[in-house]
């Protein structure tokens, strides 16, 4: 839980409450909201970047050199999508618990 | 342009935007608002009025365009009526916590069902908590007067607000009174270029109407309310800034022959004419009677309202529109919640009055003011409405 002191009062909020400076989104962590991680099999993957295409925030990358995509769990929110579209199976959810 | 001309309100407020200088007018004609977007669409096909006008399929669009070429930084006017601004329902809450500020005309007219195209106050009644500037007219030449005001108002750095300028279906809308039309000159020196404090611009990208998570919702709504409660001193600034430049004058609360009056009827709209002839017929015979007309419904000007009814016995509140299951009409409750803060606390009898186009005559009044005669005076319980002219 964030300080109620780190939060603009009303007074600093912009005329209509628009966002000024573009990319703010960045700014918010959605793997805050995230209940399971996905989880590669790297012997069954492929590294056939279906996952990161359908990834909806954009957050798996397959670095030169990696074969298997990484998330960026500053941003996964634990969708499952990953998991869903993956053509070999080789991606699992695991429960943040776990 | 100077002196009077005879001319239709609806054509005078179309002439009034246009002196106003719009870049952009969306709107779909609905009864009894078409001939002002007929008459709007004619000056743009003319070349007398430099705007975009865009022809949308409904109402939910037209207001939707207007959000979108305002914020753009271009001066934007609609106009509806009834199911048209009910349709409108959802972006009229968008366009004033973006701070978008459009002007709106609106010819109030009842809501179905039954299917009803004439006058009442239904329609904005039913969109009072929308966040807009709200004002009601008296007649076509404040209709028309309040147009260019409601520019001046809701382009104001301080205010920043959408404004619904409402006049009362087919008795202002269709009618034909003698107007004086602002001059083009003055209406330049009263309505200076429109500055937006943010605009989409493809150069300096912004995003509006983003989502509001919970840790910023609640101080947004309370923004955009404190917007809207402080635009009252811009308003009468404005007023009186309209005073000086065309030399008409408008108050946030108008009375007629209230100053002493022990009886106090509470009109909006156009039946105040008729209520002020009622009043001078009783004055003659001696009856301390009066008349309080807010001008300014949004936001209520409580304390100028309040001041006004000074130390009347008896006030009559008059709705015209039904709020089926609460404990008062609308116009009832705003007057009972302004009156609890303190001060005078005079008998309260309420009406509802001329719903669905029912003529309000004079008789109507006669029968209201006898009601207050009669009432004891002091604080006594609510009673319901009563329907003036219902058959029983």
């Amino acid at each position: 839980v964030e300080r109620q002191s780190d939060r603009p009062r009303w007074i600093d909020l912009p005329v209509g409450v628009a966002i000024l400076t573009p990319g703010s989104a960045r700014a918010y962590h959605t793997g805050s909201w995230r209940s399971a991680h996905p989880v590669w099999q790297a012997a069954q993957c492929v590294s056939c970047g279906v996952c990161t295409i359908f990834c909806p925030e954009g957050c798996l990358t397959i670095a030169g050199g990696q074969a298997t995509p990484e998330p960026d769990l500053d941003y996964c929110k634990g969708c499952g999508i990953c998991a869903h579209e993956c053509l070999t199976g080789c991606i699992s959810m695991v429960d943040e618990e776990e | 342009m100077s002196g009077r001309v005879g001319i239709e309100a609806s054509i005078a407020i179309a002439e009034a935007a246009g002196l106003c200088d719009v870049d952009v007018i969306a709107a779909y004609p609905i009864t009894p608002q078409t001939h002002i977007v007929e008459h709007l669409s004619e000056m743009v096909a003319d070349g007398r009025c430099d705007a975009a006008f865009v022809p949308v399929e409904s109402e939910h669009s037209a207001l939707s365009v207007c959000c979108g070429s305002v914020a753009t930084g271009a001066r934007t006017f609609t106009a509806t009526s009834s199911q048209g601004l009910a349709l409108m329902h959802e972006i009229l809450f968008i366009a004033s916590a973006v701070r978008l500020p459009i002007v709106m005309a609106v010819a109030n007219r009842a809501l179905s069902a039954p299917i009803n195209i004439w006058n009442d106050h239904s329609d904005v009644m039913a969109e009072r908590d929308v966040g807009w500037i709200q004002v009601f007219a008296e007649n076509g030449q404040e209709a028309a007067d309040l147009i260019v005001w409601a520019f001046r108002v809701a382009e104001d750095p301080r205010v920043l607000l959408p404004v619904m300028v409402n006049f009362d279906g087919f008795i202002l809308s269709h009618v034909i009174e003698p107007i004086e039309l602002p001059d083009p000159e003055r209406v330049r020196r009263f309505l200076p270029p429109y500055t937006p404090a943010v605009k989409l611009d493809v150069d300096a990208p912004v995003s509006i109407g983003p989502v509001g998570i919970p840790e910023i919702y609640t101080e947004a709504r309370y923004a955009h309310a404190r917007a809207l409660q402080d635009a009252a001193g811009p308003i009468a600034d404005a007023f009186e800034a309209f005073t000086w430049q065309f030399g008409r004058c408008y108050r946030t609360v108008e009375t007629y022959e209230a100053g002493d009056a022990e009886s106090i009827l509470v009109v909006m709209g156009s039946i105040a004419e008729t209520a002020m002839t009622v009043v001078d017929e009783r004055r003659r015979r001696g009856e301390k009677v009066g008349l309080v007309r807010p001008r300014l419904w949004r936001p209520f000007p409580a304390d100028d309202f309040v001041a006004a009814l000074g130390g009347a016995r008896a006030v009559g509140i008059i709705d015209r529109a039904v709020s089926p299951g609460a404990v008062a009409g609308p116009v009832a409750c705003e007057v009972r919640a302004a009156l609890s803060r303190g001060g005078a606390r005079p008998a309260l009898t309420e009406f509802v009055v001329g719903l669905g186009g029912r003529d309000v005559s004079e008789a109507d009044f006669h029968s209201m003011f006898d009601d207050l005669a009669q009432v004891p005076a002091g604080p006594a319980a609510p009673r319901p409405p009563r329907f003036v002219g219902l058959r029983e």
